[in-house]
C-alpha cells in the first residue's frame, strides 16, 4: 500500500474541514468538519466552522471524502513475541495504521503465552514504544492456552486485558468453561470462543463436503461449529457470563446466535471478510492461502454470514489477522498454517458489503468502529467531544486492486490477491497524530 | 531414433500428469492406445527400446511402495532412460528439508521426468510447480493416482473390448481411496457407468456428487455388473472407528462367490493390490483364474508407465525442437 507511516508527527490543534463525517454510534451522516486537540476531539458537528476555522489551527481539507472514528479490530494476531519473522508489534502497527485501524486487539497465543501480568506489560511497552495504532490485548483463558487452569483473571483484567480467550483454540472443556464464564463475570469481562468443536475438527484442513472430497483432503464437517456453540450458550445461560463468537462463519452458527439473542442471552459474535468475501471454491487447486481457521465455506454460508451482517446478529467485523510466512505456506495443504494477513484488506473488502447493496455505509462502519469496541467494553470507534481523537479518512468509492506485494506488513498471505475493490484509506488518525497518510 | 510416428489426430496437452480429473476422452484413449502397443513389446523377449535413451527419470517415493516403485523402474529402463530410485521417509522429511528443497534439489540434476508418490493430497503438484521436467503422479495422499485408472481401463478394455456403457462396482474404502477418485473419474469420462458399494463410514457423504449411485449393501451394488473392483482397507481402519471388526466388515462387504453371483456371469474381479486376504476379499476368489485379472493388472501397469513416460518426453521433444 502506496504512503508513509509517521511514529512522531506533532500534536497541536488540527481543524479536518470540508469532510463527510461518518459516525455510526449517532448515525450521523453528513457534511461538516472536525477539530483535534491533543489525544482527543475537541468538537465535531455539520455546523462547526461555517465560517472560517480560528487562526494558529493545522488545516486539513478532507475534499469531500470520509471522515470516521478509525477501525476497532478486535482479533489480530501479530506474533510477538515469539515469531517475530512472521510479525512484530512494530510491523503489525503500521499495516493496521496503512489499513486504517487505529485500535487493535491481540490474541495471546504468543510464546510465551500471555497469560500473566508481565506478558501483558511487554505488550503494553512495545505498543508504547511503536506508538503508531493503539495496541490492546486478550489474556489467555487458560494457563498456556492448555484449557485446564484458570488464569489470573482478576489481576488481569485490572492491568487492561479487555478480555479472555483461549485464541485460535476453542476452550473445550465444559467444566472449564463454566468456571470462566462465572468467574469473569465477578470482573466484567468478555470471554471469546473459537467456535469449533475440536474432535470433530481433529486433522481437517478444510471444510468438508464436495470440494474436500475431490481434492482428497480430510474434511472438518460444518457442524463442528454450532454443536460448540450450541453447548456454550447454556453453560451460558447456567452462568449468565458474558460470551462472545469469534469469526462465526457457518448459517447454523449464526441462527444459533440470532436465537439466543432473542432470548435475551448477553452474547456477540464478529465474522471476518473472507467469510462474506469468499467461499471453499476460493482453495481451488490446493492454494494454501486460502487456508483459514475457521476454513472457508459453501456459499449458503457466506450468504448466510451477509444476512447475520446485515439484521444484525453478527456485530462485529474483525480483520482475525494471521500473518504466515512462506515456510508455513509453501508446504502440501493438510500441512500448511492456517491464517491470512489481513490488516489492510479489512476496510476495502468490507466496503464491499456497502457497494453490493448489503449494507448502508453507516452499517458496514459500525461494524468495524463502535460495536467491536462496545464489545470489549473500549470507550473507542466515536466521532464525539472529548472521545479519543482516532479517526480514518477513506474515500468509499476509490477503485483499486489488492496487491500482496504491496501489503506493509512482513506477511503477504492473503487469499484476496488480484481481488478488484473499492475504498482507500487516505489517511489515519491516532491520539491526534496523523500515523498514515496515502501517497 | 527408432521412434513411432507422434500421433498426428491427438495432441497431448499437458507437461505433467498429475491427475485423471482435467483429461479428454481423447487423452485418455491416446494413453490406452499407445498402452496397448507396450503389452506387446513386453511379451517379447527383448522387451527393450532406446526411446528414451539418455533421458533421466528419478522415482521419489515420499511413502513406501513396492509394486508401483517397481513398475515404474521396469518402464523407465525398458525404454532405455537413466532410472534412479529414492525412497523418503517421512521421518527424515520431518527433520528438516522441506518438500520444496526437495524439489529445488533435484531439479537441479536435471531430470527429465520425476516420479512421485506423497502421503499428503495436493502435495506432487506443489512439486510439480518448482520443477523443470515432467511429473508423473505416482500417487497423492487421497487425491489422485492416474496410472492406476489408466492400467485398470486397458486391463478392462482387452477383456471387454471398450470401457463405454460398463456397469462397474468400486467396493470398500473409498473414503481414503485415491485409487477410487482416479478411477471414477476415468471411467465416467469414457462413458462407463460407476457404483460404489461400502459401509457409509468409507464412503465420502457427497459421494453421489461425483455422479455415481451409492450400495450400503454388496449384493445389491453388484446385481448387473460387469466389473467388481475391490479396494484395500488400510489396517488402521480395521479397529473400531470405521469398522467395528474385521470379522464384521468381511461379512457384509468381503468379496465372495455367494455375494458374486449377483453380478453378470462374466464379471471381471480387480484389486488395485496389495491384498488382504480374508478383509475385503476371499482367497478363492482373488486366485480364481477364470475371473480374477488381477495379475493381469499388474503387467498392464508396465505398458502404462511406458506409455506415459513415451507420451510425455516426446511432448518435451516438440517442446524442445522449438
Amino acid at each position: 500500500m502506496p504512503g508513509t507511516t509517521k511514529a512522531n508527527a506533532t500534536t497541536g490543534p488540527v481543524a479536518y474541514i470540508n469532510a463527510r463525517l461518518l459516525d455510526p454510534a449517532t448515525g450521523l451522516d453528513a457534511h461538516g468538519a472536525l477539530v483535534t486537540d491533543g489525544e482527543l476531539i475537541a468538537d465535531v458537528g455539520a455546523k462547526l466552522f461555517t465560517e472560517s476555522p480560528p487562526a494558529g489551527v493545522d488545516i486539513v481539507d478532507c475534499q469531500g471524502k470520509c471522515l470516521a472514528p478509525g477501525l476497532v479490530d478486535m482479533r489480530v494476531q501479530l506474533r510477538e513475541p515469539g515469531e517475530e519473522h512472521k510479525e512484530t508489534i512494530a510491523s503489525g502497527s503500521r499495516a493496521a495504521s496503512a489499513g486504517g485501524v487505529t485500535a487493535m486487539i491481540c490474541l495471546p497465543n504468543t510464546d510465551p503465552v500471555i497469560d500473566d501480568v508481565s506478558g501483558l506489560e511487554f505488550i503494553a511497552r512495545r505498543a508504547r514504544e511503536v506508538k503508531l495504532t493503539k495496541v490492546f490485548c486478550y489474556a489467555a483463558a487458560t494457563k498456556s492456552l492448555k484449557g485446564k487452569e484458570l488464569t489470573e483473571v482478576g489481576l488481569l483484567s485490572g492491568m487492561g486485558a479487555v478480555g479472555f480467550t483461549d485464541g485460535t483454540r476453542p476452550l473445550s472443556d465444559p467444566v472449564v468453561l463454566r468456571r470462566a464464564l462465572s468467574y469473569a463475570r465477578t470482573f466484567g469481562t468478555v470471554f471469546i470462543q473459537h467456535p469449533e468443536d475440536s474432535t470433530l475438527a481433529r486433522d481437517g484442513a478444510m471444510t468438508e463436503g464436495e470440494t474436500s472430497m475431490r481434492l482428497g483432503l480430510s474434511g472438518i464437517p460444518a457442524v463442528a461449529e454450532v454443536i460448540q456453540i450450541d453447548r456454550d450458550l447454556h453453560l451460558v445461560e447456567l452462568t449468565g457470563g458474558r460470551y462472545h463468537v469469534a469469526h462465526i462463519s457457518t448459517a447454523a452458527g449464526i441462527d444459533s446466535i440470532r436465537r439466543a439473542k432473542v432470548r435475551g442471552l448477553n452474547v456477540t459474535c464478529d465474522t471476518a471478510p473472507p467469510y462474506f468475501a469468499l467461499n471453499e471454491n476460493a482453495i481451488g487447486d490446493f492454494r494454501t492461502f486460502a487456508k483459514l481457521s475457521p476454513p472457508l465455506r459453501v456459499e449458503e454460508d457466506r450468504l448466510a454470514v451477509i444476512e447475520g451482517l446485515a439484521d444484525g446478529t453478527i456485530d462485529a467485523i474483525a480483520s482475525d489477522h494471521a500473518p504466515q510466512d512462506q515456510d508455513a505456506k509453501r508446504v502440501p495443504f493438510a500441512q500448511a498454517e492456517p491464517g491470512a494477513s489481513a490488516l489492510e484488506t479489512l476496510l476495502p473488502v468490507s466496503l464491499s458489503l456497502y457497494q453490493n447493496g448489503h449494507m448502508s455505509l453507516l452499517d458496514v462502519m459500525k461494524r468495524l468502529t463502535c460495536a467491536p469496541a462496545d464489545v470489549v467494553g473500549l470507550p473507542l470507534g466515536r466521532l464525539a467531544k472529548a472521545a479519543p481523537a482516532d479517526l480514518v479518512l477513506f474515500d468509499p468509492d476509490a477503485p483499486g486492486v489488492i496487491d500482496a506485494d504491496a501489503l506493509v506488513s512482513k506477511s503477504k498471505n492473503t487469499p484476496f490477491d488480484g481481488l478488484p475493490v473499492q475504498g482507500k484509506v487516505l489517511r489515519t488518525v491516532v491520539a491526534g497524530r496523523t500515523v498514515f497518510e496515502a501517497a | 531414433m527408432n521412434a513411432p510416428p507422434a500421433s498426428t489426430d491427438t495432441v497431448f496437452r499437458h507437461r505433467h500428469l498429475l491427475g485423471i480429473q482435467g483429461l479428454s476422452p481423447a487423452e485418455i484413449t491416446l494413453l490406452l492406445d499407445r498402452s496397448e502397443t507396450y503389452v506387446d513389446q513386453n511379451r517379447q523377449a527383448n522387451k527393450k527400446k532406446s526411446l528414451l535413451k539418455g533421458r533421466t527419470i528419478i522415482n521419489i517415493f515420499f511413502e513406501s511402495s513396492t509394486r508401483t516403485r517397481t513398475s515404474f523402474e521396469l518402464a523407465g529402463k525398458r525404454l532405455g532412460a537413466d532410472v534412479i530410485n529414492m525412497s523418503v521417509s517421512s521421518s527424515a522429511i520431518k527433520k528438516g528439508e522441506t518438500l520444496l528443497d526437495t524439489a529445488i534439489t533435484l531439479n537441479a540434476m536435471h531430470p527429465d521426468v520425476l516420479v512421485v508418490r506423497h502421503p499428503e493430497s495436493g502435495a506432487v503438484k506443489l512439486l510439480a510447480e518448482k520443477v523443470n521436467g515432467s511429473v508423473i503422479n505416482a500417487g497423492d495422499g487421497r487425491h489422485e493416482h492416474p496410472t492406476q485408472a489408466l492400467l485398470d481401463a486397458v486391463t478392462i478394455r482387452r477383456r471387454k473390448g471398450h470401457l463405454q456403457g460398463l456397469l462397474v462396482a468400486i467396493c470398500g474404502d473409498v473414503l481414503h481411496s485415491r485409487v477410487a477418485r482416479s478411477n471414477i473419474y476415468l471411467l465416467q469420462t469414457m462413458g462407463a457407468r460407476v457404483r460404489v458399494v461400502g459401509p457409509p463410514t468409507l464412503l465420502p457423504d457427497p459421494v453421489a456428487r461425483l455422479g455415481v449411485e451409492v450400495f450400503h449393501d454388496m449384493e445389491q451394488g453388484l446385481k448387473g455388473c460387469d466389473i467388481v473392483m475391490m479396494l484395500r482397507l488400510q489396517t488402521e481402519r480395521m479397529q473400531g472407528s470405521f469398522v467395528p471388526s474385521i470379522r464384521e466388515y468381511f461379512h457384509f462387504f468381503g468379496l465372495t462367490y455367494e455375494k458374486l453371483a449377483a453380478a453378470k456371469d462374466d464379471a471381471l474381479i480387480m484389486h488395485p493390490g496389495p491384498m488382504n486376504r480374508g478383509v475385503e476379499i476371499d482367497s478363492e476368489v482373488a486366485d480364481d483364474f477364470g475371473r480374477s485379472v488381477i495379475q493381469e493388472q499388474v503387467e498392464m501397469g508396465v505398458a502404462v508407465r511406458m506409455a506415459c513416460l513415451d507420451i510425455l518426453t516426446r511432448n518435451m521433444a516438440t517442446t524442445e525442437a522449438e
